[in-house]
């Protein structure tokens, strides 16, 4: 185990702990950079989609996992920015000025959200949310002339200049670079007064009050950054899928996302990218499971999503924590073995304190 | 005249449904209020309801007055087995993670659903001793229907109301709801009382089923109604059971209202924006406890 001795300030600042963490970020980049010459398109596809899915999870991870708001609307932030880039780009602007536009959108969105949200927490903030994504979906739907309602928009492959997106492993080194580029901001962000005041706000919001964190200002701040991610997630995934209409951003989305996070495990950026993969490779593992053992015939969709739940069900009673925790665990284990003890990360189990006085 | 009476004939249809998304709410808030979990798995086991009532009444041909009460038993039964099972293992861990398993128990409990071989993916009906009969009350049209769901509604509401207020488990349930730990110090069975109020919230669930299954056909993703029924626990306050009631009537009025005066689409929103301009007026819901934490 690499205990890190700090004999100045400046060690606290860095990026990486130590010089061990640096060399296997950088190991992890160059095995991502290399993956398109290893992968077929299936599985780079796949690689692909777990980079936006990340970059939005990173958007609510913000904003759930650190700012501890709950969001069940995450879905019209996705939409936000997938609707803003498609419309965007069938109007000739470049990607380089409509993808900004599209995080800007949907960040303008949140805002909008997050004022009146100040006063809500816990079930009521979910709810509120749920609503807000509703209404928005059925705008979607309604808005004919500007969002060809149910028929879609097809979004055209994605280009820069003379530089096309076309092939599979090109889009995927852009997903890869907005994610990478997202997680260092995240982290970045993290670690000044703002992400140290969303913890606080988290944690006990009366704490923080207390110690003037100017609780109005965080929230908000947190929702627009959360879901100017969304959005520049959703641009990507509307180039991505090359069709966007609105039962793509439906409620189940804004859940797939929750599940995202807290699969992955609250309050980590590690998390979010762990439950981007859980919830992209998951439905097809299970698919491929099942040609793997011959099993076919009716009802495919029902047992998919039956025994997606029941993973997601089986994996929070054995793992609480999410991914994020089991693999803290893990490390521990190798670090310290053989001296690891189970007990190190036993939580005392609690009666329910009620969280209807906050 | 006849304007008033379309309103109040939209008036009343919308309370039947409104009912309904009461009982829901209801389930939602007597598991939140005792143990702190928000059920996402409501819906679903309204679902199982009305699909048990299916089978008893329709598959196995039993009277609707004897397959009622079987259905109600059994769901009883099925919800407190979830607790026991599911859920218990768990409680102290993260409030999260135990969202995220009752999402999961949604998810198995439509695909489990569709996969029974006398359920499936179809639509199903089943007739009920009140079904295709309609009381004039003057000008006003109610289908039996609607007057059963209401009644039974209102007699639920009572009997609850009655059984919290009076019988010692009623006490001991709430006494769970305001304080676990408190309630272990004087000797309640905490564990066997949470397992008992998910049995009840199922059997709330199950009589909902039962009785909008004349209306929207029984099916595997029926269950999503809870989705509406969502906004009407939190309308009345989380946590508060007038609260659910009235906030689920507010609902179905709501929408019933709607849908007929607006424009098509509307319908389906009315429900959320009336939702968003409660909150931003009394956060806490209309019934909600305004507590504050002190410090």
């Amino acid at each position: 185990m690499h205990v890190v001795r700090k004999t100045s300030y400046e060690q606290d600042m860095q990026l990486f702990a130590h010089r061990g963490v640096a060399f296997w970020y950088g190991v992890l980049v160059l095995a991502a950079l290399l993956a398109p010459l290893a992968l077929n398109t299936y599985y780079l596809s796949l690689l692909t989609f777990v980079c936006v899915y990340a970059v939005a999870g990173v958007g609510l991870m913000l904003l759930t996992g650190y700012a501890g708001q709950v969001s069940l609307g995450h879905a019209a932030f996705l939409a936000a920015g997938a609707y803003t880039e498609a419309i965007l780009q069938a109007h000739g602007i470049p990607f380089v000025l409509s993808l900004p536009a599209a995080a800007a959108v949907a960040a303008a969105l949140g805002l909008a959200v997050g004022i009146p949200a100040l006063r809500l927490t816990g079930i009521y903030l979910a709810v509120a949310t749920l609503a807000f994504a509703f209404i928005v979906e059925e705008i979607l739907t309604r808005w004919e002339s500007v969002t060809r309602g149910n028929f879609g928009i097809a979004v055209e492959p994605l280009a820069i200049g003379p530089l096309s997106f076309d092939a599979e492993w090109k889009f995927y080194y852009l997903a890869f670079g907005v994610l990478a580029a997202t997680l260092l901001a995240a982290r970045n962000l993290l670690r000044t007064k703002t992400g140290r005041a969303l913890v606080a706000l988290r944690d006990s919001a009366i704490a923080a009050q207390s110690f003037g964190v100017h609780l109005a200002w965080y929230k908000t701040v947190a929702f627009g950054l959360s879901a100017g991610l969304t959005g520049l997630a959703g641009a990507l995934y509307a180039h991505k899928i090359a069709f966007i209409s609105p039962e793509q951003f439906t409620v189940m989305v804004s859940v797939e996302l929750l599940v995202i996070v807290v699969v992955g495990g609250l309050g980590s950026l590690h998390g979010a990218v762990f439950g981007a993969a859980f919830i992209v490779v998951l439905p097809q593992a299970i698919v491929l499971a099942k040609s793997a053992f011959g099993i076919s015939g009716g009802g495919q969709a029902a047992v998919d999503s039956g025994v997606f739940g029941l993973l997601l069900l089986l994996f929070m009673l054995y793992e609480a924590q999410g991914l994020y925790g089991r693999w803290i665990k893990v490390r521990y284990y190798l670090e310290l073995f053989p001296f690891y003890r189970r007990a190190t990360f036993r939580r005392q189990k609690t009666y329910a304190r009620t969280e209807r006085l906050q | 005249m006849r304007a008033f009476v379309e309103f109040s004939q939209q008036v009343l249809s919308g309370a039947a449904l409104g009912c309904i998304y009461a009982l829901i709410a209801l389930g939602f808030v007597l598991i939140y209020k005792a143990t702190e979990v928000v059920n996402f798995a409501q819906g679903e086991l309204m679902m199982l309801g009305a699909f048990l009532g299916y089978t008893f009444i329709s598959l196995f041909g039993l009277p609707f007055w004897l397959g009622l009460p079987l259905a109600v038993v059994c769901m009883a039964g099925i919800g407190g087995l979830l607790d026991r099972i599911v859920v218990r293992p768990i409680v102290g861990q993260p409030v999260f993670a135990i969202v995220m398993v009752t999402l999961g128990m949604g998810f198995v409990a439509r695909s489990g659903a569709s996969l029974v071989p006398a359920w499936g993916v179809d639509t199903h009906v089943f007739s009920t001793p009140f079904t295709g009969k309609v009381t004039s009350i003057g000008p006003l049209v109610a289908s039996h229907d609607q007057l059963a769901i209401m009644a039974t509604t209102a007699a639920l509401v009572a009997v609850l109301f009655l059984f919290f207020r009076y019988t010692r488990i009623g006490i001991a349930m709430q006494a769970a709801s305001q304080n676990q730990l408190a309630a272990y110090y004087v000797g309640i069975p905490v564990k066997a009382i949470c397992s008992l109020i998910w049995g009840l919230s199922a059997a709330v669930a199950a009589v909902a089923g039962i009785l909008l299954a004349p209306i929207v056909f029984v099916h595997a993703n029926m269950g999503f109604i809870g989705l509406k029924a969502f906004p009407a626990a939190v309308l009345g306050g989380f946590g508060s059971i007038p609260g659910a009631i009235a906030g689920g009537l507010v609902i179905g009025v709501v929408e019933s209202l709607a849908g007929f005066y607006l424009p098509e689409g509307f319908k389906d929103v009315a429900a959320y924006v009336v939702l968003l301009l409660v909150l931003a007026i009394r956060p806490q819901g209309l019934f909600g406890e305004g507590l504050r934490k002190k410090v």
